[in-house]
């Protein structure tokens, strides 16, 4: 899932300062799963926004709705009829329904209430650890399902560094060596052959080459 | 391929080989490198200088290394993969052979996360295994990366760098084999404190014949206090200093224990002079140059042969 950890509140006050009428917008998917944008939150953050008003007796006015998916259209369209009756939606997506809120209604001003964060996996509840980059050409199956691209450092591709101890990473010795891992997993599995290969430079064009990346798959497409 | 690096030369004859390492200034004064090269200059085969270590800014290894090759010395570039992409490395790779520098040294580098740069953007687009094979195939083939001609091969000695100390440890070997295959010929390790884990290392590498395929060559840090060997031990990543040494430099009253610190460095290398698949030393002095000339007349191994160019 996508993981997000909400801004501190002085900055969502600062970006929200001229505005007066305030619909703040969650989400319920993965954002909700790693309790920072889903219904609760937004219930959490609405009422602190009033208080705060209240407390610097200021006069605002503050709506809460949370959609399944803030990233998906037809999901967006539930806010029809309710954007243009506020001045500012504070949205409590991950970055891309932001984004995606803001293709649909290109005259509301949009901000985020999330620090989007990484894609990850929950490690136990109130855990959360980035396991995935997105590189757009997994390698998992040479390196034992442990991603050496997002859980080394260094992004090491032929071994690990010469900081690793104790198995732990020299950068944060509350990291695991991403490839002190892959070597223990692949001595388990028996494939240490895995090991000795040369693994030649990424291509990352597949990441970043050319701009923001697209799928597009026409058995996927609608008639229309 | 013929490349004219005094260290290969010294190598290829068989003869213990000695380089230290040079640190750059955090400054554009030029006069820093050349003192420190004047005095390594008759007591080592070859000077490294250090890529922005620890992620710190300063004067770029490539500008030392042709200040160094002006003053008569054999530079060896170091070049590390956190700061550059492979565009900007195939071309400094370029560059410093055109500027006579016949010595590359690759590596991953130190995490910026250590460094006066911390918010910097790592990028590690290639390790450092994947450089070493760039610069053979840049050398030995004429290729960059994808397999373009260039239109003059790079004259470079290759070398790399081993951690026989960090985890996980029979790993390590397998490393050095990795970068033996992608085109290392020469090795320069961590500093040496641990000469049993070292021992045991260097059994690993006879038994997979590597002391035969490549030059190794064991890297030695004078310590200059006990804390100093303190601080080394917890909080440089990847040192094994073990309590023997930190109980010896405790040991001596604080104004001997720089005499200590020379002391252990000259055991050391002459324990790595007698070690089979041994090559030479590597004197790595942070901050400390000055004291490479004595270290290398008490190890014996000085004065330094004078190898003709073939």
């Amino acid at each position: 899932m996508i993981t997000a950890e909400r801004k501190p509140m002085a900055e969502i006050k600062a970006m929200l300062e001229p505005y007066r009428k305030i619909l703040v917008v969650g989400c319920g998917s993965c954002v909700a799963e790693c309790a920072s944008g889903g219904e609760k939150e937004v219930g959490l953050l609405a009422s602190a926004l009033r208080m705060d008003a209240q407390m610097e007796g200021r006069t605002i006015e503050v709506q809460e709705m949370t959609l399944d998916r803030q990233c998906v259209y037809e999901f967006i369209d539930k806010l029809t009829g309710v954007v243009d009756r506020y001045d500012v939606v504070l949205s409590l997506g991950c970055g891309a329904g932001v984004q995606a809120v803001a293709e649909v209604f290109p005259d509301a001003f949009i901000v985020p209430a999330l620090n989007t964060t990484f894609i990850g996996e929950t490690k136990e509840p109130g855990v959360w650890i980035e396991n995935c980059r997105a590189c757009g050409d997994c390698k998992l199956g040479y390196f034992a399902a442990v991603c050496p691209v997002t859980r080394c450092a260094k992004g090491l591709f032929n071994g690990p560094c010469g900081g690793s101890k104790n198995g732990v990473c020299e950068v944060d010795p509350d990291t695991p060596c991403a490839w002190q891992l892959i070597v223990e997993r692949l001595e388990k599995a028996g494939r240490t052959d895995l090991l000795e290969a040369f693994y030649p430079p990424a291509d990352w064009s597949k990441q970043q080459g050319k701009g923001p990346r697209k799928i597009q798959r026409e058995d996927q497409r609608s008639e229309s | 391929m013929k490349v004219d690096s005094n260290l290969k030369n010294v190598l290829t004859k068989d003869i213990f080989a000695v380089t230290a390492e040079c640190g750059p200034p955090k400054g554009a004064d030029p006069g820093i490198i050349q003192k420190k090269g004047d005095i390594l200059k008759d007591y080592t085969d070859s000077v490294n200088v250090t890529d922005n270590q620890t992620g710190v800014v300063r004067l770029s290894s490539m500008a030392a290394c042709a200040i160094l090759r002006q003053g008569g010395l054999d530079p060896v570039l170091q070049m590390v993969t956190r700061d550059r992409n492979r565009i900007a490395l195939q071309s400094d790779i370029l560059g410093a052979s055109a500027l006579g520098i016949r010595n590359i040294l690759c590596l991953s580098g130190d995490h910026q996360s250590f460094g006066n740069q911390q918010q910097a953007k790592g990028v590690f687009d290639i390790d450092s295994v994947q450089l070493i094979h760039t610069v053979r195939q840049m050398r030995d083939l004429g290729q960059i990366i994808g397999g373009e001609a260039l239109s003059e091969p790079p004259k470079l000695f290759i070398g790399a760098v081993a951690n026989p100390f960090a985890d996980p440890f029979d790993y390590r070997v397998i490393r050095l084999g990795k970068k033996v295959a992608a085109g290392a010929e020469f090795i320069q390790t961590q500093c040496i404190y641990n000469l049993k884990r070292f021992k045991e290392w260097m059994e690993q590498v006879r038994e997979r014949g590597l002391d035969k395929k490549v030059y190794i060559l064991g890297g030695v840090t004078p310590l200059k206090s006990a804390r100093m060997a303190e601080y080394m031990s917890k909080q440089v990543a990847g040192m094994d200093v073990p309590d023997d040494i930190i109980d010896r430099m405790k040991g001596v009253e604080p104004k001997e224990q720089r005499r200590e610190g020379i002391k252990i460095a000259v055991e050391t290398i002459m324990a790595l002079k007698y070690m089979e698949g041994v090559h030479g030393v590597h004197i790595m002095a942070i901050e400390w140059e000055d004291i490479v000339p004595q270290i290398v007349e008490e190890a014996g191994l000085y004065p330094r042969p004078k190898i003709s160019e073939e």
